[in-house]
């Protein structure tokens, strides 16, 4: 199962053009309460290459939200971008292997 | 006292429901206000010093809001004209409402402020210890700034009450934060703080804060302890979670929005619906801080020349990545060999689409796409030499064969010339703040009759 395939919506765009934040739709408290469990800061650290303590994530329970913002490798729109929006980024995430334990553990 | 501001969509140039602006002057609004442009679509605008939109279409709704506001009979005021909030894009937005007030038999005052700013007062600021960096920011000296085609501070409240203080008909800001044009005049009529900007963050985007977010149009009344939002089209419901939802939005921190002279906590912020299509928010906070404007720049990094080539032969689809990592060292060989240009001097890439252009070095899954599209990125010191070297690399990207003993392949181009030279790359330059003593010290007002 991916991350993707367990919530209601992942998406990513960015703050500004230094910065990219990604937003995890759980859809209900119960799902919420999974994922903030499941879901560790270390991979989203991985995935996006950025270095763990550059990684801001913010649980948000009445939203049922996790939240993730990392600055970007490379600058809104600089030579090496090739995504001048940063929309595209939710897809590592959505695509995120989560493991086999069990929603209702 | 309660002010009530009708913000027509979250960007002028993407249209909104003119059913639903109705609705919302009839409900007598105190201000219409509008915001003009953001960096959402890269450096361009400001580095150019031009609109992203069509003037077409800025001018067709920006009648539309100039009517607008003669039936209502209060100010309207745009934030960030033109995109980038340049000064060059608030004359052009000035030259848009000259020929509207002519047309329309409109005479009107029209405020213009100006948030360029001057490489030397921004060399000085940043001598004088006025600079301060964000996180990330670029590196800067008085000569990368003098180097930037364009600097803009982002105005905050203070700046758009002075110009409402000037009792003009319509305001036309250059760079203001998204917020500052709608919770200038609540602000200014002593509504609470928190609730002034926290209700302008909702309200920035228009509708995108309802269950409708095409339809452009929300009305927000604020107060001494609140706001309440509502959306003016039928269809479209602001509830607690579509008005909460929305400061998670390209906002880093969810909680905390940095402003001139403050910041705004919305940790403590209670929505609660009125009923089925209005929420009303308590408890968010404006917490006062040193007075700042941030700054934006661009600088040109380059000129650019860029191919397209199309795969569709199996052999080389499945071999994409080899073929463009050989082709790229051949061509780097060429470029050295036959132009004389060192590596510092120009960047040649390849993206592979189909296979990682979006994601780069970040992909992680592969496919096997029927085609792949190679697009060719030159970045050079000119023009000129851009498109020399796009020239010299267009017939290999044409025919440059997997191995030695094949046959000369020849790919899809999709046009003739296969190059398309497209001017300068701009860069954002600056992530910095300049604490300011007097919020004016750095901005202009200038303002005219215009009209019949």
């Amino acid at each position: 199962m991916t991350l993707g395939e367990q919530v209601l919506k992942v998406r990513s765009k960015n703050a500004g053009p230094f910065w990219v934040t990604i937003d995890v739709f759980c859809g209900s408290a119960e799902v919420y309460a999974q994922m903030t469990r499941r879901i560790e800061t270390e991979q989203v650290a991985r995935l996006f290459d950025t270095p763990l303590q550059l990684v801001k994530r913010f649980d948000i329970a009445d939203l049922h939200v996790i939240k993730f913002s990392i600055p970007r490798p490379v600058v809104q729109g600089s030579r090496w971008d090739r995504d001048m929006h940063g929309a595209q980024w939710a897809c590592l995430l959505e695509e995120l292997p989560l493991d086999e334990s069990p929603l209702c553990a | 006292m309660p002010t009530r501001v009708l913000v027509p969509s979250g960007v002028l140039g993407l249209g909104f429901d003119r059913g639903a602006l109705a609705r919302g002057v009839a409900m007598r609004p105190d201000i219409i206000a509008i915001d003009g442009g953001s960096t959402d679509s890269g450096p361009f605008s400001l580095g150019a010093g031009q609109s992203k939109y069509a003037r077409a279409a800025t001018k067709s709704e920006w009648r539309d809001l100039m009517q607008a506001r003669a039936t209502a009979g209060v100010p309207l005021i745009i934030g960030t004209a033109g995109t980038c909030g340049a000064d060059a894009t608030v004359d052009w937005m000035y030259d848009i409402t000259c020929e509207l007030a002519a047309e329309l038999g409109q005479r009107v005052s029209v405020a213009r402020l100006y948030s360029s700013q001057p490489a030397d007062r921004v060399a000085k600021a940043l001598q004088d210890g006025q600079i301060s960096p964000l996180t990330p920011a670029p590196a800067i000296d008085a000569a990368a700034i003098a180097a930037m085609t364009n600097i803009v501070a982002l105005a905050g409240a203070e700046q758009v009450q002075a110009a409402l203080n000037t009792g003009a008909d319509i305001i036309i800001a250059g760079r203001t934060t998204d917020t500052a044009t709608i919770a200038a005049l609540p602000l200014m009529r002593g509504d609470h703080a928190g609730a002034a900007w926290h209700g302008a963050k909702i309200a920035e985007c228009g509708a995108l804060c309802s269950t409708n977010p095409t339809s452009g149009v929300i009305v927000v009344d604020f107060d001494a302890s609140g706001f309440t939002v509502e959306a003016m089209h039928e269809a479209a419901l602001c509830t607690p979670h579509s008005v909460s939802a929305h400061m998670l939005y390209e906002n880093t921190d969810p909680f905390i929005l940095y402003e001139p002279g403050g910041h705004l906590d919305v940790t403590d912020a209670r929505y609660r619906a009125l009923d089925a299509r209005r929420v009303r928010v308590e408890g968010s906070a404006w917490v006062p801080g040193r007075y700042t404007v941030k700054l934006e720049g661009a600088r040109v990094a380059g000129y650019q020349t860029t191919i397209i080539a199309v795969l569709r032969s199996h052999h080389y689809v499945s071999n994409a990545k080899a073929w463009v990592e050989k082709l790229t060292y051949y061509l780097n060989g060429a470029i050295a060999t036959r132009m004389g240009l060192a590596a510092e001097h120009y960047t040649l890439e390849f993206r592979l689409i189909g296979v990682d252009s979006a994601l780069g070095g970040q992909e992680n899954r592969s496919g096997d796409p029927v085609e792949v599209g190679v697009l060719g990125i030159v970045t050079a010191r000119t023009q000129e030499e851009a498109a020399e070297i796009g020239k010299l690399i267009n017939p290999f990207v044409l025919h440059y064969p997997l191995t030695e003993d094949e046959e000369l392949p020849t790919f899809a181009f999709p046009y003739s010339p296969a190059t398309t030279d497209r001017g300068a790359l701009y860069e954002f330059a600056l992530n910095h703040v300049m604490t300011l003593d007097d919020p004016m010290a750095a901005f202009r007002l200038v303002v005219t009759e215009v009209g019949a």
